[in-house]
């Protein structure tokens, strides 16, 4: 039995004492214990804590208090999300068993907000990879079809949504990780503009990237999850000095008048039955009163080759610091510089050693200006190629992904191939722009299909206004 | 820039990012790094004279925290996460020569 | 191209790299406790102990203290950024340390000794401090022979300063100099306390030498290690002989880092056989760039005390000497006390000697005098009122709390010097009780001179004041 109801509507619901949080809670781990041994969404399910939370959501609501916007909401954190006393893994084995001393900004906010997590999700081993296959923990399958790959890095968010095991989850997008699952999967899955949402706890895969964001059934439940999580946060220097932008009171303004491109380069190499998808999105935001167009943003083409300095780059760094000194696995060894190869060839998957050789060979000596400072130069052509788009569209129109859930194995083999499923999400990282996908048709083997909608930064409200417009027409 | 990554820079890069590798991995990520490096190449191609690098997608200048001091963490709780620890401090296998 | 050249022709070049730790509440990029020898890992949390998913922010006063001392030190305060030195040391909480690199806050500034002596400034840059190992199971803690170590990352991200010198330093000497110097600007700043002993200056020196004549740099080495002025003059020392040795001898001068050895004396290379270091240095993604604008930096500059440059000057001009000779006052702090002194009409000489002298072996109590007390003091002593003996014992006495009137103190001791024809008649009755000396003095012997003195201060109990005495036994001894 698949759990019903939105985040919205448990929230009201709760709040005004008609369903209580305890039988939401109950309801979904009722879900997550029919389905989970068949999906893995999830590295741990915090039953026993979600049950407590959620007693004490309804002892509040009796007590006449207001537990928040999301009171009662189950929510599915990725595991790469600090969360005090509960292990947090990235699903590598060199954290295997780690319980951070403290929270995620994000985990304290949507704990304030009455959300109860009710499990840490599995993901590609540090976030890198499109279709969670190198956890350490074992891969994630697509809820529509268990053959397929849910996507990645957070597949296991996307999976637990799709599957109605918690009707919200949080995932990191460094390279498109929230937006190609929850395309694959099915779902509506948002990267926010950088800055945009505290990464204070979110362990780093490649800092300049990486932004946390929310997966969910529909775009009202991700604005509104959006709001919770979003806004400054002192402990983020790269937060913007601002609140959450509103979004749930300008989501049915409609899209008459809006000017939308669709861009040209990012339908390239797509399969047919994505472009074709895209094209009907198109269609149907003009029919709702957009002007749709084409427009070419013609460094988008240099994203990949770019990304795949500079991520590799940031995560030979932030990645240093997996040494078996302080906490997480070691090998013992004779001496030090033993133990810390051994317990990193030891602790680390394939793709991670992988990334971090290539980050490294970009960073080092005689290497720095051909490789990483180069990347950085194509990163301001994106910027800049996006700022000349902006000026005559309020927001873009891609695939999020070049192809549906693909099977397992299908591109294990080949790293670059795996790399090109990214190849439509990563110019918004690059440029720090915000992105989403919302489901929009199926594909030939019946999978989901998503399309991507881009705005400038801090652009969230426009483009929330368009992934609604597309949501209703799909309706 | 060399299309071909030698199994020597592939050692190289792995002592730098203390990752023991084995033979068989070593050629394995010497494949697998040209190819990635090779498709690296348009951009290598690109005319980015005069263009600045990015480091940041964020404007932001001048974000400071006031010098006031907070307690930090319990003790116990620290080198409980500690894979060896001694006299309220963490262990570590002999260390081979001076910091850099 | 090997040259044989006599040592006496060569020159010692020095550059200095000061690490100087910055005195603030907390860290440079965390609330945790910024303090000296705390319990180990107390002062710790998940920012510095590199805790996944942890994340910097910059203290502004780290900022504020940085823009003084580059002031202080005559350079431009520019944009700066900050970038990760990546290399893997289990002091190192995140294996790679956040620090200015080619952007760096201070530019292009210099530094006066009191000789007025110019050392450029190449630059000062903020980063952040390592924690510090314990190597246990070898002899004296050493790292070589040991078992293991411990980490204590209570140190782990205090915020430095790195101040790095152009090679402009000729001497031991003058590097002890430039060290003092800047030690000085660092306390007067409010940027340190100063304390070399609990490591919070550090010094490295590059250290190079070339044949006097010649305009082009030697090789150099970088001497760490040296915890003491002491230490850095005897490095420069013996590294500067070490590669004039060598080169006397037809070797080379290999680049590298050396290590001081302060029982042992000598340096010894750091390289350990299988390392190559490559920092892979990159912007740090974690942090904003830090721009002051022209109003912060004219706050910070309006903040500034005056300098100890401009306090020796200031000194000197007031009493009439060189500022070398007031720089120690300047660094005991008593320039203000005996500028007041001098301005109340004391004796500027006799000012400046009491307080380097007696105020700075008590300079615990210095607080005790005011300048009035102690310009009445140097009154009484250059009016002939008291012995200089005297001066020196009233002095101590108003350090130790017995009141801040001089007067009274020697009148409570009887310190009233001697009229004349009292002492006169003491000179005279020990003249009389050892002739044989006085035959030696008459004829000429001034060894026996002491000896008068002391008998005549022993029959007055030290009232007599010594120059008076001579001058009556010089005058006995002519009639």
């Amino acid at each position: 039995m698949t759990p019903t109801g939105s985040a919205i509507a448990i929230a009201g619901a709760v709040r005004r004492g008609e369903r209580s949080a305890r039988e939401v809670v109950d309801e979904h781990l009722a879900a997550v214990e029919a389905r989970e041994d068949e999906i893995h969404a999830f590295n741990l399910v915090l039953a026993d804590e979600a049950r407590a939370a959620a007693d004490e959501i309804d002892r509040r609501v009796a007590a006449g208090e207001d537990p928040g916007p999301l009171a009662g909401v189950p929510i599915a954190l990725k595991d790469n999300l600090c969360t005090r006393g509960v292990p947090t893994t990235c699903s590598s084995k060199i954290l295997e068993g780690w319980r951070p001393p403290y929270d995620a900004t994000v985990v304290q906010r949507v704990a304030a907000a009455g959300a109860i997590a009710v499990g840490k999700t599995n993901l590609d081993e540090f976030a890198m990879g499109s279709s969670t296959e190198n956890s350490a923990f074992g891969p994630t399958r697509n809820p529509h079809d268990t053959s397929r790959v849910p996507g990645g890095s957070s597949g296991g968010s996307a999976a637990a949504v799709a599957a109605g095991f918690a009707p919200l989850a949080l995932g990191s997008d460094t390279g498109g990780s929230i937006r190609q699952p929850a395309a694959l999967c099915g779902v509506v899955g948002v990267k926010p503009t950088y800055g945009a949402v505290s990464r204070y706890g979110l362990i780093a895969f490649a800092s300049s990237l990486d932004q946390i964001g929310p997966f969910a059934h529909d775009v009202a439940d991700a604005a509104l999850l959006l709001e919770v999580i979003g806004g400054h946060d002192a402990m983020d220097s790269t937060s913007i000095p601002q609140p959450a932008p509103s979004l749930s009171a300008v989501l049915d303004d409609g899209v008459d008048g809006l000017r939308v491109g669709v861009v040209r380069e990012l339908l390239e190499g797509v399969d047919a039955d994505v472009a074709a998808s895209v094209q009907r999105a198109a269609e149907a935001l003009a029919a709702a009163g957009a002007k749709v167009e084409e427009v070419s943003v013609p460094a988008t083409i240099y994203g990949l080759s770019a990304y795949y300095l500079i991520a590799p780059a940031e995560c030979s760094s932030n990645l240093a610091r997996y040494d078996g000194v302080r906490y997480g696995l070691r090998v013992d060894a004779d001496d030090i510089t033993e133990m810390y190869t051994a317990t990193r060839a030891a602790g680390f998957g394939p793709e991670v050693k992988r990334r971090i050789m290539l980050g490294t060979y970009a960073l080092s000596a005689g290497y720095y200006d051909a490789y990483y400072g180069k990347a950085q130069r194509v990163r301001t052509l994106i910027i800049n190629d996006f700022a000349a788009a902006y000026e005559r569209f309020d927001a873009l129109l891609s695939p999020t992904s070049p192809t549906t859930a693909f099977a397992f194995g299908a591109k294990a083999d080949n790293p670059l191939a795996m790399y090109l499923s990214d190849v439509c999400t990563i110019p918004s990282n690059l440029a720090g722009h915000p992105a989403m996908t919302v489901p929009f048709g199926a594909g030939d083997d019946g999978l989901p299909i998503g399309v991507q909608v881009m705005a400038d930064a801090l652009g969230e409200p426009v483009m929330f206004r368009v992934a609604k417009a597309l949501e209703e027409a799909v309706k | 820039m060399p299309a071909r990554i030698s199994a020597d820079d592939v050692r190289h890069v792995a002592k730098l990012a203390r990752l023991a590798v084995t033979d068989d991995e070593v050629e394995l990520f010497a494949g697998q790094l040209a190819a990635v490096l090779e498709h690296a190449q348009d951009v290598e191609a690109l005319d980015t004279g005069g263009v600045a690098p990015t480091a940041h997608p964020l404007p932001l200048e001048n974000v400071l925290r006031d010098d006031v001091a907070r307690p930090g963490l319990d003790r116990d709780e620290v080198l409980a996460m500690a894979p060896a620890a001694e006299d309220g401090r963490f262990r570590v296998p002999r260390i081979l020569g001076e910091a850099p | 191209m090997s040259e044989l050249v006599h040592a006496d022709e060569w020159e010692t070049v020095v550059g200095l790299e000061v690490h100087c730790e910055l005195k603030t509440e907390s860290k440079l990029f965390c609330g945790c406790r910024n303090a000296f020898g705390d319990e180990p890992n107390t002062n710790v949390c998940p920012v510095c102990l590199g805790l996944p998913g942890s994340l910097p922010v910059l203290n502004r006063h780290v900022v504020e203290l940085a823009m003084r001392v580059g002031r202080a030190l005559h350079c431009r305060v520019e944009r700066s950024i900050f970038h990760r030195k990546n290399y893997f040391y289990p002091d190192m909480p995140k294996d790679y340390q956040i620090s200015q690199y080619d952007e760096p806050i201070d530019v292009e500034g210099h530094l006066e000794l009191p000789d007025g002596y110019r050392v450029g400034i190449v630059r000062a840059h903020i980063e952040e401090d390592t924690g510090k190992t314990a190597h246990i199971g070898g002899s004296g803690g050493r790292i070589h022979g040991a078992d293991h170590s411990l980490v204590d990352y209570n140190r782990a991200g205090v915020p430095l300063l790195e101040i790095v010198s152009e090679p402009d330093i000729r001497t031991a000497d003058q590097a002890k100099a430039y060290v003092s110097e800047l030690r000085a600007i660092l306390v007067a700043t409010g940027a340190s306390d100063g304390k070399m002993e609990e490591g919070s200056l550090r010094v490295d020196a590059n250290v190079s030498v070339r044949p006097s004549h010649r305009a082009t740099f030697g090789t150099r080495c970088e001497i760490k290690n040296l915890n003491s002025l002491r230490s850095l003059a005897r490095a420069i020392e013996y590294e500067a002989r070490r590669q004039i040795e060598l080169l006397e001898a037809g070797e080379s001068i290999v680049q590298e880092t050396r290590h001081w050895n302060e029982s042992e004396g000598r340096t010894s290379s750091m390289r350990s056989k299988e390392e190559a270091f490559d920092y892979r240095y990159f912007p740090e993604p974690d942090l904003v760039p830090v721009a002051p604008d022209e109003a912060w930096q004219a706050t910070v500059a309006a903040s500034l005390p005056v300098l100890p440059a401009e306090r020796r000057a200031r000194l000197a001009d007031a009493a009439g000497v060189a500022p070398a000779e007031v720089a120690l006052l300047v660094e005991l702090d008593l320039d203000q006390l005996v500028l007041d002194s001098v301005a109340l009409g004391a004796d500027p000489r006799v000012s400046i000697n009491r307080a380097q002298n007696e105020v700075a072996a008590d300079i615990g109590n210095a607080g005790r005098l005011t300048p009035s007390s102690f310009a009445a003091l140097v009154a009484m002593e250059t009016a002939g009122k008291i012995t200089a003996t005297q001066a020196k014992q009233v002095l101590a006495a108003m350090l130790g709390g017995e009141g801040d009137d001089p007067a009274a103190i020697v009148a409570a001791r009887g310190f009233e010097a001697m009229d004349e024809s009292t002492l006169a008649a003491s000179v005279d009755e020990v003249i009389a009780a050892n002739p044989d000396q006085w035959q030696r003095f008459v004829g000429g012997d001034q060894k026996v001179t002491g000896f008068f003195v002391g008998q005549v201060m022993k029959r007055t109990q030290g009232k007599a004041d010594g120059k008076a005495v001579t001058r009556l036994l010089q005058e006995r001894a002519r009639r």
